[in-house]
């Protein structure tokens, strides 16, 4: 049974449904009441811990939904447990209900078959999204297809301590410039940390005179001469980063206090707001600043998608759909709360939603709209895999 | 009954470990049917000795692993040699004990805090001394050698190796022997290690053993305070077991019996270097000097203990005043101000978390207690004391690294739909509370006279009344040491938890380890401080329960 069920699943991909279904918006809110959805996160931020507490608390006064915030330390130990769920044959009522992930995370999950949707564009909230103006239908230039939700948008911005490193830098040569005559001032997260391989793609976006090659698979053809500036770049850095590359901070977050001792002068951040909120939080000097680069920096969204064998799927949508909503939406672009960038069009907003997010005090070092600048496209996850590869390999794994 | 015991004790505590081995195996071997992968195939090996970081992961393994073994076991032994049975060494002994039972998470993140290039102790001297205004740039944490990460085993084992080696020494009878040798005009240190020690070690042996295989996969200290380029072997099976793409599996289970190959080589070579040692020792006795010029080695010996046990507490200090800190930055000592923020942030979530672990280990030590105390009383009364054989049973569950057979049983778990949750992990953590329980159990067990019991025969009393009302009550004491220590074996569980739990079930533990990548040490104080006191208020409990109940009885328990 469970083979021809497989054969059949195999012979028609394209014949996806969801089941409940999320066009039936009461039937889901009805069969979501009483369930416990288990949100698989990155568990290293305390903020997002509180933010995620705090969406646990709305959904269940609203709509009787338990939220259990699994932490995770690293985001694949959620796509593998739905792997060896499905290898053991838990198709029915697996640990996960639902995990924030984008980049090669989804890529490898859809690929796979692992996700339950389409649902994403037929929640009720998808209609005051930002799809023309924001990544949300494409996630590292992978279809998303309505599998995964947006909640949050990151945009790369550079932290510095503007107490002993004044001047912003413009571009990736001018930070190995600055990096030369600073050492040691300077690091970014071990990759495959997803802020770390975001620092290599910057590299590479920002070096490259055309990066639209980066939009399309790579092939072993082009690969090794696309990224050869990348890694005479890295090996020319590498010296003169903190410790001087023998050892590397394990995320984003943990350079925080490495900038408050005055190990660091600079590092990387995926999340405009974060700096301010960590002011506020004590854990960065209030001479913190942040910068983008001249030709702009990379940004994408996260999202949160659903495993094929979640017992909760209604439950994680009415999660998802309130994670879109105005309401959480502002919370989270408060930097006292996260500061991360909103999914919504402010258009489309009623004047009451809008007029809370123009009531956000955006924080001393969070730069506005503008100052951002243009966002820069992700690369194909392929170039993603194959750099991360052999950075583990140049710089990961002993000289 | 009662006689079904010892081997329901042994499937509790061998059964996971096989099973988990076989469910190793399978997959090493390129054999994974669930995934559509059909052995045998020599693929995850290829796989694995192409990865360039596995010569330096390996060495790391083993280095951090002997070295941290020898430098505790010296240590331990010097101790031993210059201050049993003096003053100090009760001290010593009074100091170091408590420290046995904190978490090794919470240790290696104190000592990370006081030995980091901005760390404590550097801000102490800076800029005064040093001339540092900002922190140097050195690689102190997470070097390449381990260095950082044995001096974090080190601080956690001398503890144990102290104490195994005090119970060892109370049968080896050193008062007498030592007076001989120093009526024969040898010195106090170098008459204990020609007389006493041989005794002592053929004792502890088995834990230096577990010491050596603990060392050599312990993957929350690696994390904390082990190098990442590349990490450890065990960080990298673990990383492995977790990747996306299901061949890593096979590679991280390929390189999990590669780990368990290792610890037994290891072994091995622990065994020859014993067998050098007593050449040597044999050597060094026959020689007939007296070695009366110990004091440096006296002194020496306690400036080591006395490190390794003030490196702990001041570790745990820097956990308490960061939970509290507002902002703190080099080189100030102390913080600019305190503040109840970090704790009304995290602390509901941290006495929630509180409730889990003490549940789950609750649990898992009850279930210990009652099959360790039924295998003890059958003894008791088949007259058959544990076999040496059924003492290497007792260890084996501690020296099979955890990496080794952890992940083969999550597979396995996974693949009979066992579900995930409280369950098995009680049940994962019951594998290694159980020894340690035994152990900590069996000897005063064991010594308690066996008069009372004829005597309470004499008057009537059935076997079961006299298990109940004369010994259990006479041996309340070490029941509740037990039941400490099974507690904070539990509380300090990282790895079973966070597989078999499949990150559904959350303790202080895993809790504060995840918490080291993102590297707040607020919160990191917050759940390091909770860690340690979930696994120390069961030991102050069991100091005081005694002492409370017995105010009338005092010498009930001599």
């Amino acid at each position: 049974m469970k083979y021809l069920a497989l054969v059949a699943a195999l012979a028609a991909p394209t014949f996806a449904f969801a089941n409940p279904d999320p066009a039936d918006w009461d039937a889901v809110t009805a069969e979501a009441k009483g369930q416990t959805v288990y949100w698989n996160a990155w568990g290293g931020s305390t903020t997002t811990n509180d933010f995620i507490a705090w969406v646990g608390d709305r959904v269940m006064e609203d709509y009787g939904v338990t939220l259990e915030h699994v932490k995770l330390t690293d985001t694949a130990d959620a796509v593998t447990r739905v792997l060896s769920e499905k290898q053991a044959g838990e198709d029915d009522d697996g640990a996960i209900d639902m995990i924030w992930i984008n980049g090669s995370n989804f890529a490898a999950m859809k690929e796979a078959d692992l996700l339950f949707g389409p649902f994403a564009e037929q929640l009720p909230n998808w209609a005051v999204v930002d799809s023309e103006g924001k990544t949300v239908q494409t996630d590292f230039t992978v279809p998303v297809e309505g599998y995964e939700s947006p909640w949050a948008m990151a945009q790369v911005v550079f932290v510095h301590n503007t107490a002993t490193m004044p001047d912003s830098l413009g571009s990736m040569d001018a930070l190995l410039e600055w990096a030369q005559a600073n050492p040691g001032r300077f690091s970014y997260p071990q990759p495959p940390d997803f802020l770390g391989t975001t620092f290599l793609k910057q590299a590479l976006v920002d070096i490259l005179d055309d990066p639209s090659v980066l939009q399309e698979e790579a092939t072993d053809e082009n690969y090794g001469e696309v990224t050869a500036p990348l890694w005479a770049y890295l090996d020319a850095l590498t010296p003169h980063l903190w410790r001087e590359g023998r050892a590397y901070p394990a995320t984003g977050t943990a350079m925080f206090p490495l900038i408050a001792d005055g190990e660091l002068d600079l590092s990387i951040s995926f999340s405009p707001g974060a700096a301010s909120t960590a002011i506020a939080n004590f854990e960065l000097p209030d001479t913190v600043r942040t910068f983008v680069l001249d030709k702009g920096t990379i940004g994408n969204a996260s999202f949160v998608a659903v495993p094929y064998n979640s017992g909760s799927a209604a439950g994680a949508m009415v999660v998802a759909n309130f994670l879109m909503s105005p309401e959480a939406q502002a919370r989270a672009q408060d930097p006292n709360v996260l500061g991360y960038g909103t999914v919504l069009n402010m258009d489309a907003l009623t004047a009451d939603d809008r007029a809370a997010f123009d009531a956000l005090e955006l924080g001393i070092a969070t730069l506005s709209p503008a100052e951002l600048g243009s966002v820069q496209a992700e690369p194909h996850p392929s170039w993603m895999t194959r750099i991360a590869d052999d950075w583990a390999e140049r710089y990961g794994a002993g000289q | 009954m009662l006689r079904f015991l010892p081997a329901l004790t042994l499937l509790a505590m061998l059964g996971p470990v096989v099973a988990g081995l076989w469910g190793t195996l399978l997959p090493a071997f390129g054999h994974l049917p669930s995934a559509g992968l059909f052995g045998p195939s020599l693929d995850p090996f290829r796989s694995l000795f192409a990865w360039g970081g596995l010569t330096d992961a390996a060495r790391l393994s083993v280095t951090t692993g002997l070295i941290a073994t020898a430098l505790s076991l010296g240590i331990v032994a010097l101790i031993a040699a210059s201050w049993s049975g003096t003053k100090a060494f009760r001290i010593l002994e009074r100091l170091l004990s408590p420290l046995l039972s904190v978490p090794h998470a919470a240790a290696a993140f104190g000592l990370a805090f006081l030995i980091a290039p901005s760390g404590w102790v550097s801000r102490l001297l800076s800029p005064a001394l040093t001339g540092w205004d900002r922190p140097p740039d050195l690689l102190i944490v997470q070097d390449p050698l381990g260095l950082a990460m044995i001096a974090g085993l080190v601080v956690k084992e001398v503890p144990f190796l102290l104490l195994m080696t005090i119970a060892a020494i109370g049968q080896a009878q050193p008062r007498r022997s030592l007076l001989v040798a120093q009526s024969l005009g040898y010195g106090r240190v170098s008459g204990w290690l020609k007389t006493v020690f041989p005794r002592v070690y053929s004792q502890i042996r088995l834990p230096v053993y577990v010491v050596i295989a603990y060392s050599m996969s312990v993957v929350d200290v690696a994390l904390i305070l082990g190098p990442s380029t590349p990490p450890t072997l065990s960080v990298q099976i673990v990383k492995w077991m977790s990747d996306p793409d299901l061949s890593m599996r096979l590679t991280g289970a390929a390189a999990a019996l590669f780990q368990l190959a290792l610890v037994i080589g290891a072994l091995c070579f622990w065994w020859l270097g014993e067998r050098l040692v007593a050449r040597l020792g044999n050597r060094w006795i026959m020689s007939g000097n007296r070695g009366l010029r110990d004091t440096s080695v006296r002194v020496l010996s306690l400036g080591l203990g006395s490190v390794s046990a003030f490196a702990v507490f001041f570790g745990l200090a820097s956990l308490l005043i960061w939970s509290f800190a507002a902002f703190w930055s080099f080189p100030n000592v102390l913080p600019d101000g305190f503040t109840m923020r970090t704790w009304g942030k995290h602390g509901p979530n941290a006495f929630a978390t509180f409730g889990e672990t003490f549940f789950i280990a609750g649990v898992a030590v009850l279930l210990a207690l009652m099959l360790v105390l039924g295998c003890l009383e059958a003894e008791h009364r088949s007259g058959r004391p544990l076999s040496r054989r059924g003492l290497w049973m007792l260890y084996l569950p501690l020296l099979v690294p955890q990496t080794a057979f952890l992940p083969g049983l999550q597979t396995l778990l996974l693949s009979v739909g066992a579900d995930v949750g409280r369950i098995p992990v009680i049940l994962a953590h019951l594998v290694f509370v159980l020894p340690y329980v035994f152990l900590s159990l069996g000897d005063p067990w064991r010594a308690w006279d066996t008069r009372n019991a004829i005597v309470a025969g004499a008057l009537g009393a059935r076997p079961w009344a006299v298990f109940w009302r004369v010994r259990a009550p006479m041996l309340l004491r070490p029941i509740l040491i037990a039941t400490a220590v099974g507690i904070s074996v539990s509380v300090g569980q990282y790895l079973p938890t966070l597989l078999i739990g499949g990150g559904r079930v959350s303790t202080l533990t895993t809790e504060a380890v995840a918490l080291a990548s993102g590297g707040d040490r607020r919160a990191i104080g917050v759940y390091g401080l909770a860690q340690t006191l979930a696994a120390l208020i069961p030991f102050a409990l069991a100091l005081i329960v005694p002492a409370f109940l017995w105010r009338n009885r005092r010498n009930l328990h001599e």
